[in-house]
């Protein structure tokens, strides 16, 4: 979907299809099939408190405490949930590692399959059609379209989550943070960068724009 | 399915236009917001599996799906889910009116906020225990089997026909080309590594390859 067809529909007054919401919730409510503050605690969890940060906290430690990392890329469901992030979406965990001749890159190319408990819900442009459909075709014209450019000999890895595996990329520690507390370390950690389209961000490197 | 979901490989779908990653909202909009929750908190019920969501997703008219904003096929997928769930009837979908209570026992799985945290940290793990031992070992040579079967499945287009090496070995996991049809049944699923050429031909990457998840349903073995 494009961004102005989003645009356009924030804009609109009550839609056609928020109107259909509505009346779908109204009816499930007056059912006994749904609890209204269960959904409202849904929509507070997922968009208030799960989200890229806790992903950031992996890598972080990650970065800072060898054994932890090497328990993460033997044993990733397990290390993740020592840290407290678990269950729906990332019941089955895969980290991938990003090297300085490897490159990671995630998609879902079926629907929109994402790892919930480490980076919350995916971003519009993770499950539009334009990037699930050259993800895997044309990695590197999407990573450029990220500002990502990659050397030729640097093998791009693109992990198409056909079952319910779930993969975080582990990126490269960014050169200049020796010393650095995890804390510190988890701000250069974009959600960006653990899907792969991006690096890390650089000591000194604010918001990127684009 | 071929349906308008599976679109690995697909051209002229445009850029792909990220919004600024520290400016993006988790929701675009109110509505969203509700869909999402109500196809979760429905979804806890139990009358359908993921795969059959996934199914009612994909069973639009390609040209609906592709059009479609990601959670408009989410809110199309839920309508079907009721319906066909026999937890709304189509009358009551179109008016909108209840004609009754739910029954008793889907009133009493309904999903309560103290219950939220609780489910969510809870998941639902897919690994089953089989008898059969795997039929692949790791770095064995497999061919996606050229199969295009009318129900769900999650055997790409891009792959089938064309040879890997397996990655790895998950273990048995629920085969979703049964889920679709609400049956739980293992099989043994692998990581499969394809080289870009192998996929792509002469448009390929320099250096590259694509692993995808597949069940033992879908290899065969290759030289």
């Amino acid at each position: 979907m494009s961004r102005e067809h989003h645009d356009h529909a924030h804009k609109a007054p009550p839609s056609e299809v928020a109107l259909r919401v509505k009346a779908l919730e109204s009816l499930l409510i007056e059912k006994g099939l749904v609890d209204p503050a269960a959904l409202d605690e849904l929509i507070e969890t997922y968009e208030h408190k799960v989200g890229p940060h806790y992903g950031a906290n992996v890598v972080a430690r990650a970065w800072s405490d060898p054994s932890f990392k090497e328990w993460l890329l033997r044993d990733p469901t397990a290390a993740i949930a020592s840290l407290g992030y678990m269950g729906r979406q990332g019941e089955h965990m895969r980290v991938v590692e990003n090297m300085a001749k490897v490159h990671n890159l995630v998609v879902c190319t079926l629907c929109s399959c994402y790892p919930w408990p480490v980076l919350g819900l995916p971003p519009v442009w993770y499950k539009s059609p334009p990037y699930r459909s050259r993800a895997v075709a044309d990695p590197r014209g999407v990573l450029a379209e990220f500002g990502t450019e990659l050397a030729d000999e640097v093998e791009i890895r693109v992990w198409d989550s056909t079952s319910e595996v779930r993969f975080l990329v582990l990126p490269e520690r960014p050169p200049g943070t020796d010393g650095w507390s995890e804390a510190e370390l988890a701000k250069l950690v974009t959600r960006n960068a653990m899907i792969g389209v991006e690096r890390a961000k650089a000591p000194g490197e604010g918001a990127r724009a684009r | 399915m071929n349906g308008g979901h599976d679109l690995g490989g697909m051209h002229g779908l445009g850029p792909v236009q990220p919004e600024p990653e520290a400016e993006e909202p988790v929701f675009h909009d109110g509505w969203e917001k509700r869909v999402f929750a109500l196809t979760v908190a429905t979804g806890a019920l139990g009358r359908w599996t993921i795969d059959m969501g996934r199914y009612a997703r994909e069973r639009q008219h390609p040209a609906d799906y592709l059009r479609h904003t990601y959670y408009e096929n989410w809110l199309a997928g839920l309508e079907k889910l009721l319906v066909e769930g026999g937890l709304v009837s189509a009358e009551e979908l179109a008016s909108g009116e209840a004609s009754g209570p739910a029954d008793e026992a889907m009133r009493a799985r309904v999903l309560q906020a103290a219950n939220v945290g609780p489910a969510m940290a809870k998941g639902g793990p897919v690994e089953v225990a089989i008898d059969a031992p795997p039929r692949f070992a790791l770095g064995d040579r497999v061919r996606a089997i050229n199969r295009h079967p009318t129900g769900h499945t999650r055997e790409p287009r891009y792959v089938r026909g064309r040879t890997g090496v397996i990655h790895e070995h998950y273990g048995a996991h629920v085969f979703p080309d049964r889920s679709a049809a609400g049956q739980r049944e293992g099989r043994h699923l692998y990581s499969v590594r394809f080289e870009a050429g192998e996929l792509w031909g002469e448009s390929a990457v320099p250096a590259g390859a694509v692993y995808v998840d597949l069940w033992e349903d879908y290899l065969e073995p290759a030289r």
